[in-house]
């Protein structure tokens, strides 16, 4: 009822291989873009970009970069809040040395400086697997977030360790900075998003991305048929990270706009992001953007039925939130360990057949 | 279904948005996490202080002061988002209770014309109002209460330091990191030595720190701590047996939540204070009558009177005097967040002035000007008495050293105006 397919023929391989095989998922594909681009900037006030969806945009770039790492090539990290803090003071360092070139050309940079990083603390991972390999970026993790804090020129030397994104425009737009109005900060991190994106999806569904499962599924196997572990890790650290640190650029000049190394880029957003991809299903595109949805929109989410209808004290709604959110969680691991993307699969399923299931 | 849940959500989002009327002076407060213990009592003090205008005065001027609350957690995202939800509202000025916040702030706040007051946090030198138009940040800041400490010591040790060892035990964040080079400038000017020891948010865990202090045998330590991470240093002061009288707390290190699990051991400990303590002023007159008789005492009014709730208290008699001159200077009673900055400006809180509010000699006179943000920067020190269980204040109010502040302020805010691309006001 929901899908009609009939009529649906596909003639061509291409046809066949595409992202979204289905014409009304595809439609709702277009529908869903040309929303996002046209008409969510035109409504968008400052607290919604600010509260709701910028850091969801964000955490959404960050939770595929991690899912690249995790999901597509099975190497379980903890330290993307270090490398998200590479992306930030990257982009603070660029950004204040190099007023002049263009903060779109930053923030690639600043990715790619991350991405240098990310193959550096990636190199472990050639002899390390599994819990041993979380702990090496983990370490990875605390020695980022005390480097920025220990070595005052990552921080221009300020009193406080705090950097503090300066204005910079796009197209005479101010998108860093105070003045930055609510629409131009949405704008960017969509843009940024939808590339990375698609070039993540076609990316996974390429040549890489087939060695990046090989070796998920079973390295000593991958090797056997002629996947190099070498790259195919070391690329999948390399593209992770060049994700992580943008989505760590935005969230540092964009959305943030300052930053303490130790407060914005702790243990907790590695956590965060694990669970983000956790939640919302490892190795799958969409499962990173209902991961990052169900933990950056929940809790605002929550927080405004208790406090702002109800009338909750903002204490005990702080507390049930968190409970509320936890056992969710759980809940969800529970019903479906493949998280938030497979329960959409199995909805789609469903709907295809709906209303006369076999 | 899925319909019905978006307009749900939508709703719950609009719900957020509360409508226009009286003075809105947002409570962007904490009261879970780490800091929780120290954020509930301030959030208390500030709340109960204008429950009582509302209800001795009906207000300021005639205008009911709404306070809504926001939890923060002291984290700078959610203080964003708190930012966001209520500047809508009309708020008139915040005080977020966090230096990371401010820090996010400032710049925010004078894009949207919001007076921000952060007293004793934030930006030092957010002092100097030629550059930082829109935040106030008297009676005193983390400079001033570096130089008061280290005049203490002076007085302490008949007007010489030098050859002395002075440890700074900090929070390693923007909050912690603010003294040191004032604490710098003044080991070189007094000649002692200076070292500093970062301790990671949020604090539980400084048992290495500690390790070196007890090597490394300093005379006096100061600290720069917040909520768990004070208890925990004092506690590990006193199990390496470091004389507490040699202890001394910033503002923020000296309430009674972070002496109390210490128990006897943290008797003697000092620390710094821009405000009385204690119920002994006749404001708690009022508001026993107006606001805890009643029932209506933020969370039954359990820490009246403690460090925190005074303090909290007091900002909001700040805040409260700003507005009054606000809406002396506009000539109306509904005023905007512009013309509460000019009340700012022009706030004058003399001695007699605290008396009449029932709070005699609770703080320093404040006096601030385009120039001046940060009143004269007075601090006082007191001190634990772990067998009475109680705050006693042992030095009167002390200048700090302005010869050696004021060129760090006009160095640190110029260096802030060149990056911002600020004109200098005044």
């Amino acid at each position: 009822m929901f899908y009609r397919e009939a009529g649906d023929f596909k003639t061509t391989y291409r046809d066949d291989g595409q992202t979204f095989p289905i014409r009304l998922d595809r439609w709702g594909y277009y529908v869903i873009l040309a929303a996002a681009f046209l008409v969510v900037p035109i409504y968008i006030d400052a607290y919604w970009a600010n509260a709701v969806l910028v850091p969801f945009l964000i955490y959404a770039i960050a939770a595929l970069g991690l899912n690249v790492l995790t999901g597509y090539a099975g190497q379980v990290s903890l330290g993307t809040g270090g490398f998200m803090a590479v992306g930030a003071y990257a982009v603070y360092k660029l950004m204040t040395s190099f007023p002049e070139v263009s903060i779109v050309i930053h923030i690639l940079l600043a990715g790619g400086i991350t991405a240098a990083v990310g193959v550096l603390f990636g190199l472990p991972s050639l002899r390390i697997k599994g819990f041993y390999l979380a702990v090496a970026t983990l370490a990875a993790q605390f020695f980022l977030v005390w480097l920025f804090n220990k070595v005052p020129w990552f921080y221009n030397y300020s009193a406080s360790g705090q950097i503090t994104a300066p204005t910079r425009r796009v197209f005479g737009y101010a998108v860093t900075g105070p003045t930055t109005s609510a629409p131009a900060k949405y704008l960017i991190c969509l843009c940024f998003l939808f590339v990375l994106a698609w070039a993540v999806r076609n990316l996974t569904r390429g040549t890489l991305g087939r060695k990046w499962m090989a070796i998920r599924d079973m390295d000593i196997a991958a090797e056997i048929i002629g996947v190099n572990p070498l790259t195919a890790k070391l690329s999948a650290f390399a593209v992770s990270s060049f994700l992580i640190g943008i989505a760590g650029a935005l969230l540092f000049a964009v959305y943030l706009g300052a930053a303490d190394a130790n407060e914005a880029f702790g243990i907790n957003k590695s956590f965060l992001v694990l669970f983000m991809i956790i939640i919302g299903g490892l190795g799958s595109i969409f499962g990173s953007f209902a991961g990052a949805a169900f933990l950056v929109l929940l809790p605002v989410l929550l927080k405004n039925i208790l406090v702002g209808s109800f009338g909750w004290p903002t204490n005990l709604a702080a507390h049930i939130e968190l409970m509320i959110v936890g056992a969710l969680i759980v809940f969800f691991l529970i019903v479906e360990p493949h998280g938030l993307a497979r329960l959409w699969q199995l909805t789609k399923e469903k709907l295809r057949l709906w209303p006369f299931p076999h | 279904m899925k319909l019905k849940f978006t307009t749900l959500a939508a709703g719950a989002f609009m719900a957020a948005a509360p409508a226009m009327a009286d003075l809105v002076v947002p409570n962007l407060s904490y009261r879970t996490g780490p800091y929780g213990a120290n954020g509930t009592q301030y959030a208390d003090g500030f709340n109960d202080y204008f429950t009582l205008l509302n209800e001795r005065d009906g207000g300021i001027g005639g205008e009911t002061i709404r306070v809504p609350e926001c939890e923060t957690a002291y984290n700078t995202e959610k203080g964003v988002e708190c930012y966001e939800a209520t500047k809508g509202g009309g708020a008139l000025v915040y005080n977020p209770l966090s230096t990371g916040i401010t820090y996010q702030l400032i710049p925010k706040a004078a894009a949207d014309q919001i007076p921000l007051y952060t007293p004793g946090y934030g930006r030092t030198s957010a002092k100097n109002g030629a550059v930082f138009e829109w935040v106030f940040n008297a009676p005193a800041n983390y400079w001033d209460g570096a130089s008061v400490a280290v005049k203490y010591l002076l007085d302490e040790n008949g007007g010489d330091l030098s050859g002395k060892k002075i440890a700074l035990v900090y929070h390693n964040s923007a909050y912690g990191k603010e003294p040191i080079r004032t604490l710098e400038e003044l080991a070189e000017k007094h000649g002692f030595t200076f070292s500093a020891l970062p301790i990671d948010p949020p604090g539980q865990e400084q048992k290495s720190q500690w390790l070196q202090t007890r090597r490394d045998r300093p005379d006096y330590v100061l600290m720069w701590g917040w909520g768990v991470m004070n208890q925990t240093a004092i506690q590990e002061a006193a199990n390496i047996r470091f004389p507490m009288e040699n202890f001394i707390g910033t503002y923020w290190s000296g309430s009674e939540v972070d002496v109390q699990p210490v128990g006897a051991a943290a008797n003697g400990y000092k620390a710094l204070t821009f405000h009385g303590v204690g119920m002994d002023y006749p404001i708690y007159d009022d508001m026993k009558q107006y606001v805890i008789d009643p029932g209506k005492a933020s969370q039954g009014g359990q820490f009246v009177g403690s460090v925190l709730y005074s303090r909290g208290m007091y900002a909001a008699v700040v805040i409260a005097e700003a507005i009054a001159k606000a809406q002396e200077l506009a000539g109306t009673s509904q005023i905007t967040p512009a013309q509460l900055r000019d009340g700012f400006e022009a706030l004058e809180i003399s001695a007699e002035r605290l008396e009449e509010l029932g709070l005699p000699d609770f703080g320093p006179a404040i006096t601030m000007s385009c120039e001046n943000h940060g009143g004269s920067g007075m601090a006082r020190v007191q001190q634990w008495d772990a067998t009475e269980r109680k705050w006693t204040l042992i030095t009167d109010f002390t200048e700090p050293d302005q010869d050696v502040l004021g060129p760090l302020i006009a160095e640190d805010s110029e260096a802030y105006a060149k990056e911002a691309g600020i004109e200098p006001r005044c």
